[in-house]
């Protein structure tokens, strides 16, 4: 087990990661990651989800399979990828070179009053992944292993799993807009689509 | 097991239908019914099959894929909706444009009762959620109302189920 002290700070590794996207997009999955990134920056380029736990990868593949020449980071929680570990066997087939997952544990259900999650029982994301066929996995525990997960985002030559242990904290909500519409509109504005 | 021979081509003419509105993708949980659709897709390669382990994934990959304007079609059979309701909810909230294909079970000629709750449950339950609900019982029913959905979902970000009967597609052999 790691020391919950020395594991890295969510929105230091958020803030990292959204510095260094390149020309990704970004979706999120719902509770603090959406928060996580919205505090890092808005950008017409992020998708943020409200809801729909254990689509977040999905909409990523979707995404990815639409617009191959553009690379497309998924940042979720340890408790919504747990929702949908099947789609990293879904992933696993189609293989996107340009998706990455990139998942904050923080062995938690942070949204609902921190009740422990399976990672915090030892069921280890990282080894599912790798079972699953992506092409790059990381277990980060460190500034050093945020490094050199950094180094290859934007994915190009992925798909690419990370699994980011961090603090179980709740730092202050930070809130992007709730109306899904006007997220998806300007999401495919962003790409050169006008609304229907 | 089998399932039914069926007499006529609309199988292959649903499928030009997606290449004429061209879709994309055809995510999909099989079902003996979609096999022909499933079988013609992977022969071709302007409309790529997508397996998920599950059928809200389609939900999910379905709005991704609308995100990079790309369109999806999910395949599905009945007992998969109740597997997508919450799912769903990321259509209305994002008025995402959504057409899936049901094979039906649990109805007509059903010798498995353990699909029956599911098969009676399904239109209520895609209603309770916000989809619109169509049925096709009879094979000339399936071009005209795959048309529309695809015409309606497309154009203007409507949530379109059509329900393919089990009258339709042939009720399962045991």
């Amino acid at each position: 087990m790691v020391d919950d002290n020395t594991l890295l700070e969510r929105r230091n590794v958020v803030k990292k990661i959204v510095d260094h996207r390149g020309n990704a997009k970004i979706i999120t999955g719902l509770g603090s990651p959406t928060y996580d990134v919205f505090d890092a920056g808005d950008s017409h380029s992020n998708f943020y989800l409200w809801g729909g736990m254990g689509g977040t990868a999905m909409i990523g593949l979707g995404l990815a399979m639409s617009i191959p020449d553009t690379p497309i980071i998924v940042i979720t929680g340890d408790g919504e990828q747990l929702m949908g570990l099947g789609s990293l066997a879904s992933i696993g087939v189609q293989k996107p070179n340009n998706l990455a997952i990139v998942v904050l544990d923080n062995g938690h259900f942070g949204e609902t009053g921190m009740q422990k999650s399976h990672t915090s029982y030892g069921i280890n994301l990282c080894k599912i992944a790798e079972a699953s066929k992506f092409e790059f996995f990381f277990d980060v525990v460190s500034n050093n292993d945020l490094e050199n997960l950094i180094e290859i985002l934007p994915p190009v030559k992925g798909p690419i799993f990370a699994n980011i242990r961090i603090k179980s904290q709740n730092p202050p909500r930070k809130l992007p807009i709730l109306d899904g519409v006007e997220l998806k509109n300007r999401f495919r504005k962003n790409l050169g689509v006008e609304p229907l | 097991m089998k399932v039914d021979d069926i007499q006529n081509n609309w199988e292959e003419k649903l499928f030009s239908l997606l290449l004429d509105h061209k879709i994309d993708f055809l995510p999909y949980v099989p079902d003996a019914g979609h096999a022909k659709l499933i079988a013609l897709a992977e022969k071709n390669k302007l409309l790529k099959p997508v397996v998920l382990t599950s059928e809200e994934e389609g939900v999910a990959f379905a709005s991704g894929s609308w995100l990079g304007n790309k369109k999806s079609v999910l395949l599905m059979q009945s007992s998969g909706v109740g597997n997508c309701i919450n799912m769903l909810s990321i259509l209305s909230k994002c008025n995402f444009p959504f057409v899936t294909l049901i094979t039906m079970r649990g109805e007509f000629g059903e010798f498995n009762s353990w699909q029956i709750p599911m098969g009676q449950a399904t239109k209520k339950t895609l209603e309770a959620m916000g989809i619109i609900v169509h049925r096709a019982t009879h094979p000339s029913d399936v071009c005209p109302l795959v048309d529309a959905a695809l015409y309606g979902a497309f154009s203007s970000d409507q949530q379109i189920a059509l329900l393919l009967s089990q009258r339709l597609i042939g009720k399962k052999k045991w």
